[in-house]
């Protein structure tokens, strides 16, 4: 392979001096201002592992001693300082307080909006909307443990039969057919029953069979016309609101294996300020008593 | 000037020097790559709490793997604050120490799952992963309902075997007893006195909303339910998160 370097005429630039079948290849150098663009990223890059710690050696840091988990904690501290007036105050204020109180109040409300969309909005919507299967509304006026500003600050305190705190909120409605208290057509009549509360039954002769085992295995915690019981936690059975269906099959199943849906307790969770947050926010939704 | 950085013709028409360049090159790579692995010890924070997963933890760890949720979620929380305020501690190396592989993640479709155990009902998960859109309208994730098949849980102490190969520390024990500490783990009603004493902070429950049948469902939310649960950070001094 003969090398000859020449100038190609139309381009001005010299060729590789390989020929193949006449046909030769120019040899352009690559730009100069990215050659030296490329040749300061090398250098900058030796600086960089002199600065910061990018050197592979156990307790390496760099001259600037910054170390990414020390920087984050400067971090939160700063912030923690900047909040800390107000913060402290929603602290010691109790929810009605702040609830009364303009300023704290705006505080709770745009704190509680950011606090409810990172922690309940998965359960209970975005708007508090809540969802079927268990995870109640909190913008509407019926509350399974409360609506006040008292009650919903010990709910999210405690949560729900979690297990986590001795305040939870506790309650355990039986397995009606699972644990052989009714049978199946019993269970039927009950359902009927219930449903007679809201003028839906489809079959009154087994309505008024389950209204003796209504009265008998039920009223202690829902009433006597289904009213509820907040101190227990049982849901209102005579209106249009139902946690888990208001179908008769959905009925059927709730009374069979009952239901005990779980809250988390988030007093360990959060930070108290938040908490009360969360409370005015919440109370706020639209049926807060 | 570096005129001989052109001039890698030499280097093209010499084969062994062309061979002792690579070499050389290679090497540096593989040192660079290889040799800090030697004090990957002391990169893991000394930290109480951590344990090997339970088996039916363990197993639902496999789904998760299976399932391809790394894809989507991270386990990742880095240290900047908006992650230490939405999600809670930033990740510790120790946290990740018995994970083959680890599920850090590279990308977050969905929400970090780093520090999620805890922070939902277990309704709300098999409710989530059975149809996403029920509880969160605006989800982009599949849903998951054929996750309520039966678990194949045979072989799960095969799956403990070959995970103290590569160091997670299960015993004897741990290992004779795998498929019963996983039934036991997944029935509310069994007696979990041995169960407890071998994996501390372990819940027991009817992780899919049945306590009789043992499925895929029971397995992926009692593994989701430990995420991040282990290290309480109220116990650790600064000093211990310091890699050695």
């Amino acid at each position: 392979m003969p090398t000859k370097i020449e100038k190609d005429s139309l381009s001005g630039q010299n060729t590789t001096g390989h020929e193949w079948d006449g046909l030769k290849e120019l040899n352009t150098p690559l730009p100069k201002w990215w050659l030296w663009t490329f040749y300061a990223t090398i250098a900058f890059a030796l600086v960089w592992v002199v600065i910061y710690p990018a050197l592979p050696i156990p307790g390496a840091t760099g001259t600037s001693g910054w170390i990414a988990r020390e920087a984050v904690v400067r971090d939160v501290q700063q912030a923690e300082a900047r909040m800390a007036p107000m913060m402290s105050r929603l602290r010691a204020a109790t929810p009605q307080q702040i609830a009364a109180d303009p300023e704290l109040r705006a505080f709770a409300m745009a704190g509680g909006r950011g606090a409810f969309a990172n922690n309940c909005a998965s359960c209970h919507g975005a708007g508090g909307q809540g969802a079927l299967g268990g995870f109640p509304s909190l913008a509407d006026d019926e509350w399974i443990w409360g609506g006040s500003l008292e009650a919903i600050h010990h709910t999210i305190t405690h949560g729900v039969r979690a297990n986590e705190s001795d305040d939870q909120r506790q309650s355990m409605m039986p397995r009606f057919l699972a644990d052989g208290i009714l049978t199946r057509p019993q269970v039927n009549d009950v359902a009927e029953h219930v449903l007679s509360l809201t003028n839906r039954a489809t079959d009154q002769a087994a309505a008024t069979r389950g209204a003796a085992l209504f009265a008998e295995n039920c009223v202690a915690c829902h009433g006597e016309k289904g009213e509820g019981n907040r101190d227990l936690g049982a849901p209102r059975l005579n209106d249009q609101i139902w946690l888990y269906g208001a179908d008769k099959a959905s009925i059927v199943q709730s009374i069979s294996n009952a239901r005990a849906g779980v809250m988390p307790s988030w007093g360990k969770r959060l930070d108290p300020a938040i908490i009360n947050m969360l409370t005015v926010y919440v109370h706020s939704l639209g049926g807060g008593e | 000037m570096f005129r001989w950085l052109r001039d890698h013709g030499v280097i093209e028409r010499n084969v062994v020097l062309m061979g002792v360049l690579t070499l050389l090159t290679v090497s540096i790579g593989g040192l660079v790559q290889i040799v800090p692995l030697f004090a990957v010890e002391t990169t893991i924070e000394r930290v109480q709490g951590m344990r090997p997963y339970t088996p039916l933890e363990q197993m639902g760890r496999n789904i998760y793997v299976r399932e391809g949720c790394y894809l989507c979620h991270s386990q990742m929380v880095r240290p900047f604050r908006d992650e230490l305020e939405r999600y809670g501690h930033f990740s510790l190396a120790a946290e990740s120490m018995y994970d083959h592989p680890f599920q850090w993640g590279s990308k977050r479709t969905g929400p970090d799952l780093a520090r999620v155990g805890g922070r939902y009902s277990d309704d709300w998960h098999a409710a989530h992963l059975r149809s996403p859109r029920a509880v969160v309208p605006a989800s982009i994730m599949p849903p998951y309902s054929f996750l309520d098949r039966p678990l194949d849980y045979e072989r799960v102490a095969d799956h403990l075997r070959a995970l103290r190969v590569v160091g997670v520390p299960y015993n004897d024990e741990m290992i004779a007893n795998a498929k019963a500490d996983l039934e036991a783990q997944a029935r509310p009603d069994a007696d979990a006195t041995g169960f407890n004493g071998r994996y501390a902070r372990a819940r027991q429950g009817a992780f899919d909303g049945d306590p009789v049948r043992i499925t895929e469902m029971d397995a992926l939310v009692a593994y989701l339910q430990m995420l991040g649960t282990l290290v309480d950070f109220r116990d650790v001094m600064p000093a211990q998160l310091r890699q050695q």
